[in-house]
């Protein structure tokens, strides 16, 4: 059996980060996720993969760092907390636009503005939504546990590449400072030249061989029409990505006349309101989004009918829930339970509000 | 087995790398463990808290609102957390700087006096593991075994020397601790 590590959830970032060959961490720090940038310069990767650890002087010279190694063909990550992410939306949409494979995380705080340090899942709008400018989407992945976010960073690279496609991981305070046991995977090396060639010269600025024309980076098309074209093959891929890449997780579905849907942290916290209902002789469970772009709309889809009542509960003013709501399109009730600012409620104190909810 | 556990007391006096331990010790014998801690401006000085789970099975929410223990180190940590301990749970308290002792008939109550064991044993830095001990003594949920190996697994090297004191440590603690 493969060794167990008792780790952060931002610790987790940065050893899965040089664990899958990645070749290049730009950031700067911002609570509550600085272990990742300061794991990274403890391990020293640049003395083993060779993976380069730089501390660049913003959020915006950090993006624009990945966005240069994306254009390369490597495997280039950020990391961040709400407002550095706000900084970076302008360089994500250049990198939505070109078309290039990246991870940026986002360690959630409480805002809006500077805010605080304390966890929330405020950014859901910001990650799904867009964030930067123009018609582009972002896949999200919302990590629940330490492991998630250990596991998640090979995932995200792999859809990266897959779609060519930016890939954020939407953690927030609580994953990232909670410490649990993980499961370390095998290693993979970072990618040779001649594995980058074979499987990026058809886009990136690998270097001009005469066997083919340069290949250019840019989102730049001030012709309409070639911008629409652009556009409609962007949109495209996305329905491609909405089909295919959806993932979900239930707990106790099966039976339920009531469901919660949560994710990351809450979606844990309200599997002990499951347990609570249950004990109560109430048929409650839990859908778990763990792609929030694409939203996995056919699991929750499926569970509608079934459902006398649905609440989102999330880290915020309720953002999900506007998902929930247009998906369940009038078939069930659908109500909302959240805290904001940093605060994060215990079991019984969603528990207590979800019974409210079915008594009216 | 499940163990729900908060640790509270003032920055400093080593909460968080109790805790930290205990998660360890539950790694040790295979058991799934969560450690969550209050971050921040604590570090700082102020005060600070970290909740351990320990249970043989998958561990939903992280966040708790009430606890099987709850090792108080400091008057404000008593007075939040004393009502959050479930009926026949424990408490664990350091009185030294206590003014208002628990109250709770419902639960155990235990008294460490690791200040004063610590001051005894002429290491202030022995004060955590001498509150793990009183713990481990009370809870025999983590064997000695398996925390003297998530002590070793917790500690860099470099102060793998410093292994033996904080046995001793653990040990002072297990026998000072008095149930009332």
């Amino acid at each position: 059996m493969a060794e167990k590590i008792l780790m952060k959830g931002n610790e987790a970032i940065a050893y899965a980060a040089i664990n899958c060959g990645c070749d290049g961490y730009f950031g700067y720090p911002i609570t509550p996720q600085s272990e990742v940038m300061e794991t990274l310069m403890l391990e020293k990767p640049w003395e083993t993969t060779g993976m380069v650890v730089l501390q660049a002087e913003s959020e915006i010279s950090s993006i624009n760092m990945v966005y240069g190694g994306a254009c390369c063909g490597k495997k280039v990550m950020t990391s961040s907390s709400s407002p550095g992410i706000s900084l970076m939306c302008e360089g994500l949409s250049y990198l939505a636009g070109c078309e290039l494979p990246c991870l940026v995380v986002n360690v959630m705080r409480g805002g809006p503005g500077l805010g605080t340090i304390q966890p929330s899942q405020s950014d859901y709008f910001q990650a799904t939504k867009g964030g930067g400018h123009g018609d582009y989407r972002t896949i999200v992945l919302a990590p629940a546990t330490v492991q998630d976010m250990y596991d998640y960073v090979d995932l995200s690279f792999e859809l990266a590449f897959k779609y060519r496609n930016p890939v954020m991981i939407l953690g927030d305070g609580v994953v990232g400072q909670m410490m649990e046991k993980v499961e370390l995977r095998p290693a993979k090396p970072r990618r040779t030249d001649e594995e980058l060639r074979e499987l990026c010269d058809s886009w990136a600025t690998l270097g001009k061989p005469a066997s083919r024309p340069g290949n250019i980076i840019t989102s730049l098309a001030l012709d309409a029409d070639i911008m629409e074209r652009h556009n409609i093959h962007l949109q495209n891929k996305y329905a491609t990505i909405e089909a295919n890449e959806a993932r979900y997780e239930t707990y106790m579905t099966k039976d339920a006349d009531h469901l919660i849907v949560a994710f990351g942290c809450m979606s844990r916290i309200c599997e002990n309101v499951v347990e609570l209902a249950r004990q109560d002789g109430i048929k409650l469970g839990v859908l778990r989004p763990i792609t929030l772009y694409p939203y996995p709309e056919k699991a929750l889809d499926a569970l509608v009918p079934q459902m006398k009542s649905i609440m989102s509960v999330e880290l915020n003013s309720g953002q999900m829930v506007e998902d929930v709501r247009r998906i369940a399109s009038g078939r069930a009730p659908v109500h909302f339970y959240g805290r904001q600012g940093g605060a994060v409620p215990s079991p019984e104190e969603i528990y207590e509000a979800f019974v409210k909810t079915i008594k009216k | 087995m499940k163990e729900e556990i908060i640790i509270a007391g003032f920055g400093g006096q080593g909460v968080l790398f109790m805790g930290r331990i205990l998660a360890y010790g539950g790694i040790m014998q295979d058991q799934e463990v969560t450690w969550m801690p209050s971050y921040g401006p604590e570090m700082r000085g102020g005060t600070c808290n970290v909740s351990v789970i320990l249970s043989d099975n998958k561990i939903s929410s992280p966040i708790l609102s009430r606890f099987d223990t709850a090792i108080i180190l400091n008057q404000q940590s008593l007075d939040k957390f004393e009502k959050q301990v479930k009926p026949g749970g424990v408490l664990i308290y350091d009185p030294n700087g206590i003014t208002r002792h628990p109250e709770r008939k419902d639960i155990k109550v235990c008294r460490i006096a690791a200040v004063d064991e610590a001051a005894k044993l002429g290491n202030a830095k022995a004060y955590n593991m001498i509150v793990l001990g009183a713990y481990l003594k009370v809870k025999p949920v983590v064997t000695f075994e398996n925390v003297i190996k998530g002590l070793r697994k917790s500690l860099p090297e470099r102060h793998h020397h410093l292994m033996e004191m904080n046995e001793k440590a653990i040990s002072v603690g297990m026998e000072a601790v008095e149930i009332l």
